[in-house]
């Protein structure tokens, strides 16, 4: 009897929270103007990244060398590359591979660094230590250092760079997760539900996780910009998505032998780059003081 | 505080032999065999067969590890596949020129980053406030590699008015003494020297600055509101005391705490930051060589470096613990 009542007092204080939580929030975050542009721009992007292959004027990968190295123009707005590739066709072509580059290394590190936090957080002890110091390590190498080591020894390609990125910013979840989880683990609707039986996976994924989402969520939004950053870095170093894929770090850094001679070579996929995380972190910060009013500055 | 930090730097030893094994998995256990890409295409069956002995690479990983190990103990990190020096002289021959840069980013990026963020916080929601923050947010979202490419196009291309690769005129190098350019020409007294490892060091290290700088900025702004809205600093304005004095003594004084902890934690991001600044500009630090040293699969070179930088890294965030106590009479650790 009293675990019904208890599990019924769980779903109430459930049912109600979430609801008006999210109301107020989705209203903060639309009141947010940086939000909202970083939001317009993201839907665009991803419109684009959809949508790229009937937009964009060339075919991205077919070159005419009897028109390379163009400066912009009517017929090539952005110009051409040095094998006469339409850079601005190239650019549309690697927004599908940035945002899913991105977006695919931050749910693979939200994953595992979601569930090693909450088994850390929830379990204590040695489980924790054994968990975090590993995290702590990994966390004392630069994350680029650590990313364009994997990548050579991984080989290159785009599910590669995915891992690599993702794999390097596991722990910053973890922390997050696990410190969100030991702020709760002790309150009372968790003792409660500890209570009438629940066991550990449910606890964590079912009663604890949902009620440190925001962190999460914010992290992640933040981490999508940072991922793409990275995947511009290891392309530009030669690391990153191997052709046919246009990318635009791969496209700087090949670019980078004309930087006199042919600088617009130089300016687009950059301006692309910086538009994208822009837009992300103008999202995450929208996220963030959305999700805590008190950080709202 | 003396036992405290004695019992940090004891917890430092199992992060970085954690370290060491996980940089040591990535190089020997998952990277290509190395011995094709040292020897060329061209190496016979034989010779590679006979330069992975050489090196030790035949011997199981536990033992290799071990060896490797033992070696660091002596002071030992091995010697490069490719130039057979002993790592750490091929490390120290370079880092010179790595620290001089990043030292250069980190005080440009802490003196405008705190003066902006500062502007900010008093002038809120101000022209220059807007400004400010406009730019903080670009710079933390632009590629470090991409703005370096810009200020070169710019100041070098364009203007002409700075070099956009390498540390100093060749003809120019003055006497080692710290390894530092600046330094080194002042001992020397050779202004011509001085000038030209100045103006070659400004693109690389704003380009390296800018991110650190933007997060220092909205660190400052944020920290200084919260700081400018307490009760002592209204006290402090109603006493009378001018405006200047207030922010500078009252306020930024105790907002400086959440803003070294940042500062601490960007020098180390610096190191990785100058990997790529340094591939851009041709910058002959231990930034370039590392990239590299991992395109060429240079083990020990790479194992070194990481060993280094997760070193630094550490450390780094100890001396910010230590400065905590002295900025805050209220922290003490026991």
């Amino acid at each position: 009897m009293a675990a019904t009542q208890i599990e019924t007092t769980i779903q109430d204080v459930k049912r109600e929270k979430p609801e008006s939580n999210f109301r107020r929030m989705w209203d903060t975050l639309t009141q947010n103007k940086a939000a909202v542009v970083g939001m317009i721009v993201i839907l665009f992007l991803i419109f684009i990244a959809l949508f790229g292959k009937w937009i964009m004027p060339y075919d991205p990968n077919l070159g005419d060398m009897a028109v390379n190295k163009q400066p912009p123009s009517m017929e090539h707005w952005f110009g051409t590359d040095e094998q006469g590739r339409d850079i601005f066709s190239r650019i549309i072509d690697g927004t599908s591979v940035s945002l899913s580059v991105g977006l695919k290394a931050v749910s693979f590190a939200l994953v595992i660094g979601t569930v090693l936090g909450a088994i850390a957080g929830y379990k204590g002890g040695i489980i924790d230590t054994i968990i975090m110091r590993v995290m702590d390590m990994m966390m004392s190498i630069p994350d680029i250092l650590l990313a364009i080591t994997l990548m050579a020894a991984l080989g290159r390609g785009i599910d590669k760079a995915i891992i690599a990125i993702g794999l390097v910013t596991i722990p910053e979840y973890a922390r997050i997760v696990r410190g969100s989880i030991m702020s709760i683990k002790d309150s009372e609707y968790v003792q409660a539900a500890k209570v009438i039986g629940n066991n550990d996976f449910v606890i964590i994924f079912k009663h604890i996780l949902p009620n440190v989402l925001s962190p999460i969520i914010v992290r992640a939004t933040l981490g999508i910009s940072t991922a793409i950053l990275n995947v511009a870095a290891l392309g530009f170093l030669g690391l990153g998505v191997q052709p046919p894929y246009a990318e635009w770090g791969d496209m700087l850094g090949r670019a980078r032998s004309f930087i006199f001679e042919s600088p617009y070579m130089l300016i687009f996929p950059g301006l692309a780059i910086t538009i994208t995380v822009l837009a992300f972190n103008l999202l995450g910060d929208g996220l963030r003081d959305a999700f805590d009013p008190k950080a709202h500055h | 505080m003396l036992k405290y930090i004695a019992k940090r730097i004891l917890l430092l030893v199992p992060v970085l032999l954690g370290v060491s094994i996980i940089i040591f998995a990535i190089m020997r256990v998952f990277s290509p065999d190395p011995a094709g890409i040292v020897l060329g295409q061209h190496a016979t069956e034989q010779s590679m067969e006979e330069w992975r002995e050489a090196n030790g690479l035949n011997e199981p990983i536990v033992t290799q590890y071990m060896d490797y190990m033992k070696g660091i103990f002596k002071g030992d990190f091995g010697q490069s596949y490719y130039t057979k020096k002993p790592v750490a002289d091929e490390i120290f021959s370079r880092f010179p020129a790595t620290i001089e840069l990043a030292i250069c980013a980190i005080l440009i990026a802490s003196i405008v980053g705190i003066l902006l963020g500062t502007i900010s916080a008093v002038k809120k929601n101000s022209i220059i406030d807007n400004i400010s923050m406009i730019l903080s947010l670009v710079g933390v979202s632009m590629p470090i590699f991409w703005l370096g490419i810009l200020l070169i196009i710019l100041f070098s291309g364009i203007l002409g008015w700075l070099p956009a690769q390498g540390r100093i005129e060749t003809l120019l190098r003055p006497e080692n003494v710290t390894g530092l350019y600046l330094i080194d020409s002042l001992i020397e007294g050779d202004m011509e020297s001085f000038v030209s490892a100045l103006k070659h060091l400004v693109l690389p290290s704003l380009a390296l600055a800018m991110y650190s700088m933007a997060i220092i900025a909205r660190m400052t702004r944020s920290t200084m509101l919260e700081t400018l809205s307490q009760d002592y600093i209204r006290t402090a304005k109603a006493k009378g005391i001018a405006q200047g004095r207030v922010i500078g003594k009252h306020a930024l004084s105790n907002a400086m705490i959440p803003i070294v902890t940042v500062i601490g934690i960007q020098l180390g991001y610096l190191l990785g930051g100058a990997m790529l600044t340094e591939t851009v500009f041709a910058w002959p630090g231990i930034g370039k060589y590392t990239v590299e040293a991992i395109m060429k699969s240079d083990f020990p070179i790479v194992q070194g470096v990481v060993l280094l930088i997760a070193f630094i890294f550490v450390m780094m965030n100890l001396i910010v613990d230590i400065i905590y106590a002295f900025l805050d009479p209220r922290i003490r650790y026991s």
